[in-house]
């Protein structure tokens, strides 16, 4: 069942209802709505609150427009990925066709969300002006590519999650730690495939110290200092684990960064 | 009273801790905190500021505010590191090398994240709760990763339901570089028990709109009570 055709269906019949949304106030609606609705029936009607000015702050609207841009990135790099012919082994099929529906699921959530803010789908160059000429013909760069996607992501949305902690925005903080712990599942899969056909034990589904390429994806990973407080050899552990055990954020600009390597 | 004991010295010994500063402001939050420890005051502390919760007399109370989450959170790293210990020291038979490794890591994360919790809760930590495995079979592969499934959904449900209860943001950016650390867990030990299937990031927890679990505190707490001996107070946590 597809949702968004649920709501459209719902303001056919009723085509007063979202015109009576608005009549609330933004505050009153957004309380009583964001929390007795099921979360997935929110986002059509969110978009339909913000292409009528009943937005959240401009910071999120930023974010949003950020998030968007990551996952056409994604997205794109997945429905390429899974229609390459030969490109990914057949026992690998249905994990890159999971990403795959949940980048498109993410894009689509947040187009919505938008609405006519949305911004336009960049042209991307998974090559990167030839670096990985093979993308969509060798697995391994694949797969590569696929690992610091899905890591640089779970970077991003973590770097944003302060910029959502305006009341209005509450919605959008959910939201956006929901897409963050499913790119993270996506990340620890990824890295656990490269693991695997590398024959590289050191990859592990989280991230050691800074280690890992390309370098940008991971630069400050390593870091100790928690709350304040460096934390090395806390409880006894070892320098992985102490930095395995915190993922680090990344700032928009480090991100655009390195997405921009993928952007015509 | 080893335990308090164990805890008012690391107390002591991390005054400079500016996470602890924090607490420190918050006089009466350390009050509360020191309350809980030491049992005895507990009673008297709670009935003079407010009714004792559903906890009731002898509840482990995880405070108010941003403390009473970053309790929450303590509580719930207590709970993951002693399974994982546990696992470790009672391995199932059969087990791999390499789920050996994975869940060594694993154990040495939620160590980790325990002990960064009661350092930076200082004087406001609660006490070292006792967990209830006596459902779990320890010989058992599937009973142990069964367990671990849970326990690491659990948790990403739970970071991530917090996120908005949280007023600093240093505290929300420390919940977050937590939860996507317990999503990897959880998505290894998914894929560990069903290899190369959706399950990693399966339809059965993310939604059609591509979106993780997301829990309330209302919610886990009554997940988790089976596996902790002690009754936790929840009743000064913010509310969403």
């Amino acid at each position: 069942m597809n949702i968004f055709k649920i709501i459209d269906e719902i303001q056919q019949v009723d085509g007063d209802a979202v015109e009576r949304l608005q009549h609330a106030s933004r505050r009153s609606f957004m309380t009583k709505f964001s929390r007795s609705m099921a979360a997935a029936a929110v986002p059509a009607a969110m978009g339909t609150i913000f292409n009528k000015a009943y937005a959240f702050t401009p910071g999120a609207i930023d974010v949003l427009k950020f998030a968007l841009t990551l996952e056409y990135l994604e997205e794109e790099f997945y429905v390429k990925g899974t229609s390459a012919a030969g490109l990914i082994p057949a026992e690998y099929g249905v994990v890159f066709n999971q990403i795959k529906k949940h980048e498109s699921q993410h894009v689509n959530f947040l187009k919505t969300a938008l609405g006519a803010a949305a911004p336009a789908k960049p042209t991307f160059d998974f090559t990167a002006k030839g670096a990985f000429a093979d993308v969509f013909t060798k697995f391994d760069t694949f797969v590569f590519l696929s690992h610091a996607f899905e890591d640089t992501g779970v970077r991003a949305y973590k770097g944003q999650a302060g910029n959502l902690m305006a009341k209005e925005d509450e919605p959008l903080l959910d939201y956006a730690l929901q897409i963050h712990s499913v790119e993270a599942r996506h990340a620890a899969k990824a890295r656990y495939i490269l693991s695997t056909i590398r024959g590289n034990t050191r990859i592990k589904p989280w991230i050691s110290l800074n280690e890992g390429s390309p370098v940008e994806v991971y630069a400050g990973d390593d870091n100790t200092v928690q709350g304040g407080t460096d934390i090395t050899g806390i409880g006894g552990k070892s320098l992985d684990a102490v930095t395995e055990a915190f993922d680090e954020p990344l700032t928009k600009d480090a991100v655009l960064a390195i997405a921009g390597m993928f952007i015509v | 009273m080893n335990k308090t004991t164990e805890r008012l010295s690391l107390t002591n010994g991390s005054e400079e801790n500016p996470v602890v500063d924090v607490v420190n402001r918050r006089f009466f939050l350390r009050s509360a905190g020191l309350a809980a420890a030491t049992g005895a005051f507990f009673m008297q502390s709670c009935v003079k500021d407010h009714d004792l919760g559903p906890g009731g007399a002898g509840a482990v109370n995880l405070g108010t505010g941003d403390i009473g989450i970053l309790n929450y959170a303590y509580a719930l790293e207590q709970l993951e590191a002693a399974f994982y210990i546990k696992v470790l020291e009672t391995p199932y038979a059969g087990m791999t090398d390499m789920e050996r490794s994975f869940l060594t890591d694993i154990r040495d994360h939620e160590v980790v994240h325990r002990e960064f919790f009661k350092a930076a809760l200082g004087s406001a930590a609660i006490m070292g709760l006792s967990p209830n495995f006596t459902a779990i079979d320890f010989n058992s592969r599937a009973s142990v990763l069964g367990t671990a499934k849970v326990f690491e959904d659990t948790g990403v449900s739970a970071y991530n339901g917090a996120g908005i209860l949280l007023e600093n943001p240093t505290y929300l950016l420390l919940a977050g570089k937590i939860v996507s650390v317990e999503a990897r867990h959880a998505a290894i030990i998914r894929d560990l028990l069903m290899p190369n299937t959706m399950s990693f990031a399966g339809d059965d927890i993310i939604d059609m709109n591509g979106l993780d679990l997301l829990k309330r505190p209302a919610d886990v707490l009554p997940a988790v009570a089976p596996f902790i001996y002690n009754s936790i107070d929840a009743s000064g946590l913010p509310k969403p």
